[in-house]
């Protein structure tokens, strides 16, 4: 049933450049959870003030790592947070609650996470369709390598044999997202026996420094990531502030 | 009336949703488009706006429970009352009305034994409120409220204005035997008038069914074309409030103003790179986005001073110039279209006008302007671009004499010191009223807001 054997939907085409829409991609390095958050927010609300007014706002993608936290999801059970209080106080790992979807994940160094905030309006109104994208983004980003990824039918996330790789969840709001995806790149796998990822209790964890067998550079990663993402989602995709770059 | 709140249709390969949580309670007030549930669909969760103002009357799905797609999880029941906020409430059309059928959303033609046409479920925000715009719906409120068993004084009442009335009751005129080519199918002083010129319109002369719409007329060039056929599936839904006030705008002001557009090219390079530069800066220090909106207002008030005829009015044969910059900004919503106005913008800096626009577009998301934030305003900018559009040709907003529409901000290629270079470049037009603005004052005006923009005239900026 865990099959990593390809199970892609056709990628998205990007679309007519006329049409692309510019989102600003920001490497933040490390951050705390809820100063990402308050940043999703903001990227979020201007999206949102732009549906109404009519006008158009850049998106964003913030692409950063956080101090060791552990999140839950909406459907996340507290059983699924296996350490108890006093252990993850002596770790430094601390608990949050958030409007994601997907039940309870790990985050901490050596991972990088990524929070598209895009408009899915008016053309990717598929919440299906997004969870995909999101996932071949990451697959063609490790290719690039020379790891090979995939999915597993009702798993969401994406996965290298029987062994997770990156996490995946989204909340939305008018269709516009926010949270996203984490990904092990030199994370400490350790840290996932604090809890039960997502809810599988039989499938492990894995990160790009353990197929490598080298570590890593996360902002490599992340820059990688950016032209990834920028095809699948018909983007634009600006890396950092030069969101208008020379003309001539 | 209730309306039927359902699990929305959240992706194609997506049968059902886990209503996780509810945001309001049984008896709550919940106004339109206010997240009222929250669902979770595989690793996705979603706020789920409402599709009415009114008090969630039932819930019919529990928290934790997993439904199909377009199960009824909730019933609103939306307030009459209400409606009495204006043209930002989607109202019942029958406020005065205590008949049982004044539907918002429920298929008009159901009580009289017609094959009920199929209502889509009315999850999301209506964004077509009324599938009207090339016609006008015939009698539909008049057919529905009859099936039901309203009496013919609210008929009347519904179809027709009180100054109609009067003429009605004076002249013996049966309003409800009378086609109407208002909003709505309302029956205006015009056709009351004209209808007792042609003589067709006096108690028992005219016949016809108000449900065939086949009401004999006088003989004469037809002006109104029915907006469909007997036995056409259709669905007929009444205009919200808002809609019939955009209606009669938009037609009171073509016919009252001489419109011309003019169309500019505007390199917006140098704006856009100004923009990158200041954007997160701006919005650290001001808590609003620096929106390409706050540009165009700028722009646009330069030149509105240096051509205050751009800034009037036309009162009879006199000129109406404005003191006041009170600028209108088109905001698009789900449910229709609103004008908020940021006053005296001549006076304010370029941080001021964005916060202001923030402002504006907030309360107008939350329908929390008040009525004189929408009145006042002596110019109009509207966004077509932000849809996509190359640029459009706006209608004035009456009583002001022009409007000027900005549109979609695209990178094309353009020729600078005799070679071609890629820059951000956007078609932005002025309409403005030809009795009073001529065409080369109209480019004139034009040619200001374009130089402060390719110039990046903005030293208030920082």
């Amino acid at each position: 049933m865990a099959s990593t054997a390809p199970h892609f939907e056709p990628p998205s085409r990007a679309l007519p450049r006329a049409a692309r829409r510019l989102c600003e991609a920001r490497w933040l390095g490390r951050i705390e959870y809820g100063e990402a958050l308050a940043l999703q927010e903001r990227a979020s609300r201007a999206l949102k003030d732009a549906q109404f007014a009519g006008t158009r706002a850049d998106e964003t993608l913030l692409l950063l790592e956080h101090p060791p936290v552990i999140t839950l999801g909406r459907n996340a059970a507290e059983a699924d947070v296996l350490a108890g209080a006093e252990r993850l106080a002596a770790l430094g790992v601390t608990v949050e609650k958030t409007n994601r979807g997907g039940q309870v994940t790990y985050h901490g160094p050596g991972q990088l996470v990524g929070y598209p905030i895009l408009d899915l309006n008016p053309d990717r109104r598929d919440v299906g369709r997004y969870l995909r994208d999101l996932e071949e983004a990451l697959i063609r980003m490790l290719a690039t390598y020379g790891i090979t990824a995939g999915r597993s039918p009702g798993a969401t996330g994406v996965w290298v044999g029987e062994a997770k790789i990156a996490a995946i969840g989204v909340h939305l709001s008018r269709w516009v997202t926010t949270h996203g995806f984490a990904l092990n790149v030199t994370t400490d796998l350790d840290a996932f026996s604090l809890i039960v990822p997502c809810g599988l209790k039989t499938r492990g964890v894995t990160s790009m420094q353990r197929l490598l067998g080298r570590p890593v550079d996360l902002e490599e990663v992340a820059r990688r990531f950016v032209p990834e993402f920028a095809s699948i989602f018909g983007r634009e995709v600006a890396l950092d502030a030069a969101a208008v770059p020379e003309g001539h | 009336m209730r309306v039927d709140v359902i699990m929305p249709q959240m992706g194609e390969s997506i049968a059902e949703g886990t209503l996780t949580k509810w945001l309001k309670k049984p008896g709550e007030k919940v106004s339109r488009d206010e997240p009222i549930f929250e669902i979770s669909t595989d690793k996705v969760d979603a706020e789920i706006p409402s599709p009415s103002a009114g008090v969630l009357a039932e819930v019919k799905v529990q928290e934790g429970q997993t439904v199909p797609i377009n199960t009824v999880v909730a019933l609103i029941e939306t307030d009459g009352s209400a409606t009495a906020t204006a043209s930002q409430a989607p109202a019942a059309p029958a406020k005065e009305s205590s008949a049982p059928a004044a539907p918002a959303k429920a298929p008009a033609a159901q009580a009289d034994g017609a094959p009920s046409p199929k209502a889509p479920p009315a999850s999301r925000p209506q964004a077509q409120p009324a599938p009207a715009s090339s016609g006008k719906p015939e009698f539909p409120k008049a057919a529905a409220m009859a099936a039901a068993g309203a009496s013919e004084e609210e008929i009347r009442r519904v179809r027709s204005s009180p100054v109609v009335r009067k003429i009605a009751e004076e002249q013996n005129v049966d309003i409800s035997r009378l086609q109407g080519t208002g909003s709505g199918g309302r029956v205006t002083k015009k056709d009351i008038l004209s209808a007792i010129d042609s003589g067709g319109a006096s108690a028992g002369a005219a016949s016809g069914g108000a449900a065939g719409g086949a009401t004999q007329r006088a003989p004469g060039p037809v002006t109104h074309m029915p907006a469909y056929a007997p036995g056409e599936r259709v669905e007929i839904v009444p205009m919200t409030n808002m809609r019939k006030k955009i209606a009669e705008h938009m037609i009171l002001s073509q016919e009252t103003s001489a419109h011309v557009t003019q169309v500019t090219e505007v390199d917006m390079q140098a704006t856009m790179k100004l923009r990158a530069k200041h954007k997160a800066a701006f919005e650290e220090r001001n808590g609003a986005p620096l929106t390409v909106t706050a540009f165009m207002v700028r722009a646009a008030v330069e030149a509105l001073k240096a051509f205050p005829v751009v800034n009037s009015s036309i009162d009879g044969d006199n000129i109406v110039y404005k003191k006041d910059l009170n600028i209108g900004i088109a905001v698009a919503l789900d449910w229709g279209l609103i004008v908020p106005v940021i006053r005296n913008a001549g006076d304010l800096s370029l941080s001021g006008i964005a916060k202001a626009v923030r402002d504006l577009a907030d309360r107008a998301r939350s329908k929390k302007l008040s009525p004189d934030e929408v009145q006042g305003g002596t110019f109009t900018i509207t966004n077509p671009g932000g849809f996509g559009s190359l640029f459009g040709t706006p209608i004035i907003n009456q009583p002001q004499v022009a409007i000027m529409g900005v549109g979609s901000i695209d990178k094309r290629p353009v020729v600078v010191d005799d070679a071609i270079a890629i820059h951000y470049v956007c078609y932005m037009t002025l309409s403005f009223d030809h009795r009073l603005i001529d065409g080369a004052v109209g480019a004139q005006f034009m040619s200001h807001v374009k130089e402060t923009l390719q110039e990046a005239r903005f030293p208030d900026i920082a």
